[in-house]
């Protein structure tokens, strides 16, 4: 959808955000009208997908894996086979061309996982930027390896260690950053979260994905697909698929969120199907939170699903109905993980994992006259030692 | 015409600014926080500003940070913030990020702050652009309203800011966050030239003030001065009850004659 002057989904979205960033907000939408307008501009982020990042990604059907989810036909959008192996470099390339437009040479990123502080700090090894990536202190312990490319390729990594120590603190901390040296540098945010314009600019680099899926697969079948899955976090993989086909009434839009232990543990991070309206980190979204309006901690056995916000592009299509969510446990995502390892050959992020696992859920329901598209938004090698834990596999 | 008003109104007559001094509700606890208020005023503090902690604050520095987390850990919420408030003997605002306030309900929110004895509230990550119900709650409580504006402000948006404050303008002395400076940057007093040129309510600067020689400065081209992470950073170094306070007291004392001009 469009968004109003002021960056709203219905009543979701907008700018909660310190006066001493509004300058900065304005700036960067109208850096980003003018880029999207600018045939230049376009050219130059086509060729870098081109000739590094690897697009098109292509299509995989996935014969074998079909078994376990009602004989449905699943197509799998290969972003995993992306540089830097996910969807994320995506909007990094594109937020990077965008810094250098503004004549900011410093960028500061938040990572969980660790993805995006990868996809950041490639974009700045190959555009010339500077880099600071903040991660909070429990996920640079969980995340060794992440840290280290992180370094390799350049950038500063700076542990967080306020609040939980996790991706919520590392945005706080970079939000900190940002509102003292934003003459200087661009806050190169990874979700579709946080102040307008993030939510619409993140969604603008990511949409190639559903542009390139949806003619991938009108070509592959003649037709359009019966369900369209993706994982949602912050919900940037699955708005870049979805929103080529919210015009699509036919098509079912289904996020899955990591529901953790299970939503009656409390232990999750599904904020829209668990969480409640509220304002977290500029936006107003859905969010897990107490009676207080304090933020909940989140929990997910996926570093990149483990957030107690959302994107309120989600927060609107959730509750117009466009789009439906449901919760994937942790035990239901390592099963569809295992599953599609040893079916296709292909191990997935334990994120993207929580995706497969919804279409083995819907696959049952439609049965084997269904044609499923699945958003494989990351590939697992960063998970392997998580999921060599988990299934008792010795290191 | 308001408190805040009055307050303003007879620090000029006295050819003095207005000294603000904040602390976060329930931090160290809910007893020592009254008694630590009262040490401020004791001293010279002439406003008091309650933080209401929150899990998320991304305008606050390590110090600040440090008392929201301990203030939550001591299970501080609305109606704790609102016993403090009801607890000082002077002017009282309210210092709070929007969620909690939202989530309290924001008509509820400005009416039983207006109860407890509170006359206004700083919102500093509430844009004009969301404050259509804060504006209809606070003028139907009359609670004063305090925007923060910073030194990337421009021009047309100043006006637009500081046209919906009432009580005073909140001018961010740096770009940056709340905590300690040793030295402040010339752009507080552009800010507040600029603030002056399009608005007559009175103005008090904040951020990064700790101490007599800056409030000195200060006072010299504002109407207040506002002083929070020093008066916090005594509570953390200090265990003591008493002798943490006697050091509040010696603060407000310092500030207090610094912005006498």
């Amino acid at each position: 959808m469009s968004t109003d002057l002021v960056g709203h989904f219905g009543k979701f979205g907008g700018r909660f955000v310190p006066e001493a960033l509004v300058s900065a907000l304005d700036e960067l939408a109208q850096a980003h009208q003018s880029a999207q307008e600018d045939p230049d501009f376009q050219f130059e982020l086509m060729e870098l997908h081109r000739t590094y990042t690897g697009r098109p990604s292509i299509i995989t059907e996935a014969h074998r894996f079909s078994a376990y989810a009602g004989g449905a036909r699943i197509f799998l959008k290969r972003e995993d086979l992306n540089h830097t192996g996910s969807h994320k470099i995506n909007n990094v390339l594109g937020q990077a061309l965008i810094t250098k437009r503004m004549g900011k040479k410093r960028i500061i990123a938040e990572t969980g996982a660790g993805q995006h502080g990868v996809a950041s700090a490639t974009a700045a090894a190959l555009l010339g930027l500077e880099c600071v990536v903040y991660m909070g202190e429990e996920d640079t312990k969980r995340q060794a390896l992440n840290v280290a490319r992180m370094k390799l390729l350049g950038a500063e990594v700076i542990p967080v260690t306020t609040g939980s120590r996790t991706l919520k603190d590392a945005i706080n901390e970079a939000m900190r950053d940002w509102v003292t040296n934003v003459e200087t540098t661009h806050y190169l945010l990874g979700t579709v979260a946080g102040p307008d314009p993030f939510p619409t600019m993140v969604r603008d680099f990511h949409r190639i994905i559903g542009d390139e899926a949806r003619a991938q697969i009108l070509e592959l079948t003649g037709r359009l697909p019966d369900a369209v899955l993706a994982c949602v976090g912050g919900g940037s993989n699955a708005i870049g698929i979805f929103s080529a086909f919210i015009g699509d009434k036919s098509v079912r839009l289904i996020g899955l969120e990591a529901g953790g232990e299970g939503l009656d543990s409390g232990k999750h991070a599904a904020t829209l199907v668990g969480g409640t309206p509220g304002v977290l980190h500029g936006t107003r979204t859905y969010v897990l939170q107490d009676e207080d309006g304090q933020t909940k901690e989140s929990h997910s056995i996926s570093a990149g699903l483990d957030y107690p916000g959302v994107g309120p592009e989600h927060a609107y299509l959730y509750e117009s109905g466009r789009a439906e969510y449901r919760a994937i446990t942790d035990k239901e995502a390592m099963e569809a993980f295992a599953l599609l390892s040893k079916s296709e050959g292909i191990i997935p992020a334990i994120e993207t994992a929580h995706a497969l696992a919804g279409a083995i859920k819907v696959g049952k329901e439609l049965g084997e006259r269904a044609n499923f598209l699945i958003n494989l938004s990351g590939r697992g090698d960063k998970d392997v030692q998580t999921a060599a834990n988990y299934f008792g596999i010795p290191l | 015409m308001n408190l805040l008003g009055q307050s303003f109104e007879i620090a000029r007559e006295e050819n003095r600014a207005l000294l603000i001094g904040y602390l976060t509700a329930g931090f160290p606890n809910m007893e020592r926080c009254k008694s630590a208020i009262k040490a401020m005023i004791d001293g010279g503090v002439d406003l008091i500003e309650v933080g209401f902690p929150y899990s998320d604050p991304v305008m606050d520095g390590p110090v600040i940070q440090q008392a929201s987390e301990i203030a939550l850990a001591n299970g501080v919420g609305a109606k704790e913030v609102f016993e403090i408030v009801a607890s000082s003997t002077v002017p009282t605002l309210v210092m709070s990020y929007w969620n909690p306030i939202e989530k309290f309900g924001v008509d509820a929110f400005a009416q039983e702050l207006r109860d407890a004895g509170g006359c206004g509230v700083i919102t500093p990550d509430l844009t004009i652009e969301e404050s259509q119900d804060w504006i209809k709650a606070t003028q139907d409580s009359k609670l004063d309203r305090v925007y923060v504006v910073a030194p990337s402000t421009r021009d047309a948006r100043l006006s637009k800011v500081t046209s919906n404050c009432s009580g005073f303008i909140y001018a961010a002395s740096l770009m940056g966050v709340t905590g300690t400076r040793s030295a402040l940057s010339g752009a507080a007093e552009s800010l507040v030239m600029r603030i002056r040129e399009v608005s007559k309510t009175p103005v008090a600067v904040g951020l990064g003030v700790s101490n007599g020689q800056q409030a000195s400065e200060i006072a010299k081209y504002a109407d207040g001065v506002i002083v929070g992470s020093a008066f916090i950073k005594l509570l953390l170094e200090n265990g003591d009850e008493q002798e943490a306070n006697r050091s509040l007291t010696a603060l407000s004392q310092e500030l207090s004659e610094a912005v006498r001009r």
